[in-house]
């Protein structure tokens, strides 16, 4: 296993410089909040056919995975910690998205106008 | 509980699909049930350990650390599925031909283990450090409701363990004359399913392009959420709403290890027409 995990971390190392120099291209930053199992706010609207930084900021002491079927996206969220989701660019329309963990709080929806 | 149960059936099924898979394509390789186990149970540990790092994970490569995890771990799966439907192609049509050939085959096929210890252990870790995290949420939370919600989860693993068996256990009562291009080719669209995922996230991780996204939008026809969706998805990477960098990924996976496996194969079954006292 100790080679497997020396490959891991050059891989992982390669790509996250081709990552950084991608990094550098200005993307919209769009922020949601997860506290108490639910989203804040419940409706994000952001441009359409634009690539989008969604940040979310897991202010709960349990992890969640945020899971999005109509934006193709899942993602684990430690508990009191944040992540970022590039989506898009997205044509318009409104993608649902939910808390996959607190699927009856933790939901709601993003606006691509 | 039930929810429990369906969410947790979810992250288990596609692990224990594959597992089925893997230990059917496998039946011939001597004391697979051992490497199997082993597997498992690496994979476990590593399951938890992914679980108690999940912080550092996704901190590392600013904030994409999980996904370029994701995308490695189901790298090296596809290159060992490879392999291991490569070794299939070459010693295929002799085993087909002869069950006899079996032990002679087996004996080089000592690497094949490794194939099972591997892609086993790697399945269960990233599956299963999902259901981890998921189990030590409901565990870590207030209120007296976390016992019924823990046995939904111990009831989702033992469904979606199910589902893996009846797999594996069908998988065996195909005709010798067929097993094994029927499991190779299970073993190429499992493949082909993983490089997809891959490219999935590494478009998350905004590493990639989406080149379309989606590429096409089935979600009305088939939603990947139904019990059809998600079978076809752990199956063959059935995705209702695909975009084009993972069909990239899909579509170069599957031609690539199946050029290789017909030009392995060639040399293969004249070689084993040769050797087979008919």
């Amino acid at each position: 296993m100790a080679h497997l995990s020396h490959f891991a971390v050059t891989v992982l190392l390669a790509t996250c410089l081709c990552a950084a120099s991608l990094a550098k291209a200005a993307d919209d930053e769009f922020r949601l909040v997860l506290q108490d199992h639910a989203f804040q706010p419940a409706e994000l609207v952001v441009p359409a056919g634009k690539k989008i930084k969604l940040v979310v900021e897991n202010r709960d002491a349990t992890p969640e995975e945020f899971e999005s079927h109509d934006l193709n996206r899942e993602k684990v969220i430690a508990g009191k910690s944040t992540a970022t989701i590039f989506i898009g660019p997205l044509k318009p329309g409104s993608y649902a998205f939910v808390g996959e963990h607190h699927e009856k709080t933790a939901k709601g929806v993003i606006v691509a106008k | 509980m039930f929810a429990t149960a369906v969410i947790v059936f979810r992250e288990v099924l596609e692990a224990a699909l594959l597992i089925g898979i893997v230990a059917a394509a496998t039946r011939a390789v001597p004391g697979r049930n051992r490497w199997l186990a082993a597997g498992i149970a690496a994979g476990l540990l590593g399951a938890c350990l992914v679980a108690l790092g999940t912080n550092r994970i996704a901190e590392m490569a600013s904030g994409i650390g999980q996904e370029l995890f994701n995308a490695t771990v189901l790298g090296i799966a596809v290159i060992m599925l490879a392999w291991h439907n490569l070794w299939m192609s070459s010693h295929g049509a002799a085993l087909a031909a002869d069950a006899r050939n079996l032990g002679k085959a087996v004996n080089e096929g000592r690497r094949e283990r490794s194939v099972v210890l591997v892609v086993t252990a790697l399945a269960v870790l990233r599956e299963g450090s999902e259901t981890v995290l998921f189990l030590y949420g409901i565990a870590a939370s207030e209120g007296g409701a976390s016992m019924p919600m823990l046995v939904g989860g111990m009831a989702g693993v033992a469904a979606g363990g199910a589902a893996g068996y009846l797999l594996y256990a069908g998988l065996l009562r195909i005709p010798l004359r067929w097993f094994f291009t029927a499991t190779s080719v299970l073993v190429l669209f499992l493949a082909a399913a993983m490089a997809s995922q891959a490219a999935r996230f590494l478009i998350q991780a905004d590493v990639l392009p989406s080149l379309a996204a989606p590429l096409w939008d089935t979600s009305t026809w088939l939603p990947q959420t139904s019990l059809v969706g998600t079978l076809l998805h752990g199956l063959v990477g059935y995705e209702a709403r695909p975009a084009g960098m993972q069909i990239v990924f899909y579509a170069v996976a599957l031609a690539v290890i199946a050029t290789g496996m017909k030009w392995v194969g060639k040399g293969a079954s004249s070689s084993a027409r040769r050797a087979a006292p008919s």
